[in-house]
């Protein structure tokens, strides 16, 4: 425990990546200098999915990485690049962005009756593509690392690692002796590969998540799709793995006989099954997405300021530069936490799921 | 809204997720947490192998130092033999030497007398001889004369007769 405050103090490293934020909030002022500033719609248009990836706003001419659209509509598979959409004012094919309360923003197309429907969509979004960027990095990580131990077991000299292996090392045992071994026990080499994937795919995508240009920036971890999953890694692990023991303190819990035959206990016990997770969907969901809401909210100060004068706009800009600085440290600190407590919570119910008959211990 | 789950990022995180889980969960984090376990059994067991070298070495030590006492205390103990052995011999053949010498010297010494009995026995003889031959001559000379004769025998008679009284 004592060594993980001190990944985070060197994680503040990332703290240039915030100094960035006001870079980010120029660009929106180009976006918005006609209409009226709306913070709201900044922060959604950055917080949510995208079918293009967004770089920036020069003279009213966006410039964004066209992503490839993948959808399977009424007449078949379709793929074309975002690029398309835009040459056509928001629609190809038959498809375009739906302007309803319901699916805004989304891919629609209609139906013989008229009907806005959705297609079934594989497109590579900003999320998706963002997703597969952090993926290859954490694999590229994690095998570099692994091949390191995989060549000195061939020569048969086994030595410390030094540098970024060494630091990769201290985090990897870091969390298998201090979260992973204590929280589940005996049984812990099982679930260790699972729980380690957990903690560095939050973190690389949390991480990768707070720095705004390019490569990084989307919101990945702060979409509910992605935690969804990841919880559903756990209730899967949890449930499947649990013990018969598990199962009967479920249904048949240790208390008066009452409290079990209207089957008060074990329905509470049963619903926790499922919120369990529930609440690892949504911690790591409303965190992160909080966090970037903060984030961009703090740089949209020195727009929603622009108006009312040049003395109090330079002295918010001043504060909001400030304040962001602040927030992209917090940021930081709120990725490795948030990686670490959805592993610690995982390990936890996983644990809770691994009991046997209290004979001996209570 | 943001509530709603997407189903192409479920499609594609399930995907992804999936890949990169079998991945590492088959090369890398395996391979990093047995190697490490692997290395502190390996420092624990060279530790161990250290720890018991050591005591070896503190023992084997000490045998050598209890060797070399006792073979000190032999190595003073022969010193000791061989000195009074020395001792012994020499006095042993001095003491023999004294005995040898003590009979030789008694065998010179009689001799020796024998010889020197012998000698005063011849010379004795000769002294005998010699006197009786000059008593011979003597006699001769002075008795040549009738006159001396009976001097002689006069005196002689005196002499027996005084002798006599």
């Amino acid at each position: 425990m004592k060594d993980f405050s001190r990944i985070i103090v060197l994680l503040f490293c990332f703290v240039a990546a915030s100094a960035l934020h006001p870079a980010f909030a120029a660009e929106e002022q180009g976006k918005h200098e006609s209409a009226a500033f709306s913070a709201k719609d900044v922060i959604m248009e950055h917080v949510t999915d995208a079918y293009e990836w967004h770089i920036t706003t020069i003279n009213g001419k966006h410039i964004s990485i066209p992503l490839p659209v993948i959808v399977v509509g009424q007449n078949g598979l379709n793929v074309f690049f975002s690029s398309k959409l835009e040459e056509g004012h928001g629609s190809y094919n038959g498809f375009y962005l739906s302007e309803s309360e319901k699916y805004k923003g989304k891919l629609v197309e209609k139906n013989a009756s008229g009907e806005e429907i959705r297609p079934w969509d594989f497109s590579i979004t900003k999320n998706v593509f963002s997703l597969l960027i952090n993926s290859g990095i954490l694999l590229a990580i994690i095998l570099g690392v692994a091949s390191f131990y995989k060549k000195q077991k061939k020569t048969g000299e086994l030595k410390a690692p030094r540098g970024f292996i060494g630091f990769m090392e201290m985090i990897v045992m870091n969390i298998e002796n201090e979260v992973i071994k204590p929280c589940i026990g005996k049984n812990y080499a099982k679930f260790s590969p699972y729980l380690l994937t957990a903690f560095f795919f939050i973190l690389i995508n949390n991480l990768m998540g707070l720095i705004p240009i390019f490569p990084g920036g989307a919101n990945v971890t702060g979409n509910i799709a992605i935690t969804l999953i990841l919880s559903l890694f756990t209730f899967f692990y949890v449930n499947i793995f649990g013990t018969k023991e598990y199962w009967r303190e479920i249904f048949w819990p240790d208390v008066p006989i009452w409290l079990k035959v209207p089957p008060f206990m074990p329905i509470i016990e049963f619903v926790g099954v499922f919120t369990k997770p529930f609440a690892l969907m949504i911690r790591l969901f409303a965190n992160i997405l909080a966090g970037h809401s903060i984030a961009i909210s703090i740089v949209c100060l020195v727009f929603i300021t622009a108006s009312q004068g040049p003395a109090l706009n330079s002295s918010m800009t001043v504060v909001s530069v400030l304040l962001s600085v602040f927030m992209g440290l917090v940021e930081v600190l709120v990725s490795c936490i948030q990686a670490y407590v959805f592993t610690l919570l995982s390990a936890v119910f996983i644990g809770l799921a691994q009991v046997e008959p209290h004979t001996v211990k209570r | 809204m943001l509530l709603s789950p997407d189903f192409g990022l479920l499609f594609w995180m399930m995907l992804s997720f999936s890949i990169v889980f079998f991945i590492l969960a088959k090369f890398g984090f395996p391979v990093i947490t047995k190697s490490v376990a692997e290395r502190a059994s390996y420092i624990h067991d060279s530790l161990e192998a250290a720890k018991k070298a050591n005591e070896k070495v503190v023992s084997i030590k000490q045998e050598c130092d209890e060797l070399v006492a006792s073979a000190r205390a032999e190595q003073v103990k022969i010193l000791r033999e061989a000195a009074d052995t020395r001792d012994r011999i020499i006095s042993e053949a001095r003491n023999q030497a004294k005995t040898e010498g003590m009979k030789e010297l008694q065998v010179f010494k009689q001799q020796l007398q024998s010889e020197k009995e012998q000698a005063m026995r011849d010379l004795r003889l000769q002294m005998a001889e010699l006197s009786v031959g000059v008593a011979e001559k003597i006699l001769r000379s002075s008795l040549g004369s009738e006159k001396a004769q009976l001097d002689l025998i006069g005196r002689l008679v005196d002499e027996a007769l005084v002798s006599k009284s």
